[in-house]
């Protein structure tokens, strides 16, 4: 009987802990989006995010895409073959990449390196007081360090990822015309035949989606770091793992409302 | 000169920083227990207090990052718990604060350091701040050449100088330091009590500051208040703090281990 009791007690505890982190984060992302649209604005450091989160995360983002279209003409072949259906390989490839894994495998690459770099920026200035000297300032931290990164995410994904996309088409064309012996109008002629502006424009809304629970994620767990460099270290994971586990749930949520019939 | 300000409607006189039956507790551990403390005008209070005391939860508290379980925190009579936020932001627009270890931002170069208030508050231009940054920089005893390096290629002392070039940049009425002379060699911690006197001699300044440096409580307190478990134990001037006659100053400024403070010590 103690022990069931327990173990209720455990789950209590648990669901109890659960409710409290998301309605802070959800009071969190409400507040960030409230100072996005509330003066005062601190262009250089919206400027400084958009560097960070857009331009350095490039290279990583381009060289995920390239390959990923590469693999995928090549995966897809070998299956495609089987049923001597190799003409599709240049419209599968390019729904897979502008649909899910332009934004999912970009989004996943920029959440290690951004949201861990954000985490572990904004976790060591609240322990070493930064955040307490922005408020001493007359300077909001949450419009100072929160909004410009949220704003930053939502805008620099879907560019990154519309990048991503053109870059994955480019690969599949490669391993198709160098490999597979397609003829390059032919690839280039079924890739634009095939694919729809929804395509698209849906995975650049994903995009825009994962960009900004990337940057919440780094804000919220470095924003409510504790301790020493342990703390730090522990939200910088924390940051990491959650933003990438809720870009794939929110991959089957956006998913499902595009494309459910 | 008399220790409070004259309040010409009500003919009473009035302290600079007037705190009362301030209290606040981190779950069942209470940090302030009615703590009660008034300083004067133009005045250097020193807040001396053994570690975990709540000497850095009080300047908090006064800050504005912590929000008080009760009590009153009133700047020129005016009670800043009771204030809307605009008005206490205004307030607090005159207050300047040397964090503990400078909290300087690593983002930014020292010059954007200093006159970050200046730029929050839009009250220049960049070009203008700049200008003013080397000139606070020269008051701190640093050439206009540091405004142009970065907060981690300065030595600790260096550090210190700007974060207080920092503090007093935008001519704050009321001064704060935490720990002013801690992780400092005395050499080095006798410039920057040094400059803190000047500064607050030079722009007139109100000031806290809190330590538990003997020697800095000496010279740069008119005034001094010790703090143990959340209240105020005793309060007087700062030169008779090494013979104040107090049982807990007595043991606490000779460093003793025998006396009415007893350390906790976590088995």
């Amino acid at each position: 009987m103690t022990a069931a009791l327990d173990l209720l007690a455990t789950i209590g505890r648990f669901v109890l802990g659960a409710c409290q982190a998301t309605g802070q984060l959800t009071l969190f992302a409400l507040a960030g989006l409230s100072h996005i649209v509330r003066p005062p604005f601190y262009p250089r450091a919206f400027g400084r995010a958009m560097l960070e989160i857009g331009y350095l995360s490039l290279p990583v983002v381009a060289l995920t895409a390239v390959f990923t279209g590469m693999v995928l003409a090549l995966q897809s072949s070998t299956g495609l073959s089987r049923f001597s259906a190799d003409s599709a390989i240049a419209s599968l490839v390019v729904l897979s990449v502008t649909r899910e894994l332009g934004p999912v495998l970009g989004a996943l690459m920029v959440a290690g390196r951004v949201g861990a770099a954000m985490a572990a920026e904004i976790g060591t200035m609240r322990v070493t007081d930064q955040i307490d000297a922005l408020t001493t300032l007359q300077t909001n931290p949450m419009k100072y360090l929160v909004a410009p990164r949220l704003l930053a995410g939502l805008i620099a994904l879907p560019l990154l990822v519309l990048v991503a996309d053109i870059l994955g088409v480019l690969g599949g064309f490669i391993i198709a015309t160098l490999k597979l012996n397609f003829s390059a109008a032919t690839y280039l002629n079924n890739t634009i035949n095939f694919v729809q502006a929804d395509d698209v424009i849906s995975g650049l809304a994903k995009a825009a989606v994962f960009g900004f629970l990337i940057s919440l994620m780094g804000c919220y767990h470095g924003y409510n770091s504790k301790g020493g460099a342990q703390g730090v270290g522990a939200a910088t994971t924390a940051a990491v793992v959650t933003a990438s586990v809720l870009i794939l749930a929110f991959d089957y949520v956006l998913t499902e409302l595009f494309f459910a019939r | 000169m008399s220790a409070f300000q004259q309040n010409p409607a009500t003919g009473t006189m009035t302290p600079k920083i007037r705190i009362r039956g301030l209290s606040k507790s981190f779950g069942a551990k209470l940090v302030l227990d009615g703590v009660d403390l008034d300083v004067a005008p133009g005045t250097s209070m020193v807040v001396i207090g053994g570690s975990g005391s709540g000497k850095s939860v009080l300047l908090k508290c006064v800050l504005g990052l912590i929000e008080p379980d009760a009590g009153t925190i009133e700047i020129d009579g005016k009670n800043l718990l009771a204030m809307d936020r605009s008005d206490r932001e205004a307030t607090r627009a005159h207050i300047g604060m040397l964090f503990q270890n400078g909290a300087l931002f690593d983002s930014l170069p020292v010059w954007e350091n200093v006159a970050f208030g200046l730029l929050a508050q839009k009250l220049v231009t960049r070009d203008e701040a700049k200008d003013r940054a080397i000139g606070v920089l020269g008051q701190v005893g640093l050439a206009g050449s540091v405004g142009d390096l970065w907060p981690a290629e300065l030595s600790g002392g260096m550090q210190k100088r700007v974060a207080l070039a920092r503090a007093i940049a935008a001519q704050p009425d009321i001064l704060f330091f935490d720990e002013p002379t801690t992780g400092l060699d005395p050499i080095m911690g006798a410039v920057i009590d040094g400059l803190i006197v000047d500064c607050v001699k030079r722009l007139g300044s109100t000031a806290v500051a809190i330590t538990h440096d003997m020697i800095s409580a000496a010279r740069i307190g008119d005034q001094a208040a010790m703090i143990h478990k959340g209240k105020i134990v005793w309060q007087g001037p700062a030169k008779s703090l090494m013979t104040s006659g107090n049982d807990m100053v007595d043991q606490f400024t000779h460093g003793r281990r025998e006396g009415p403070i007893q350390m906790e010590l976590r088995k």
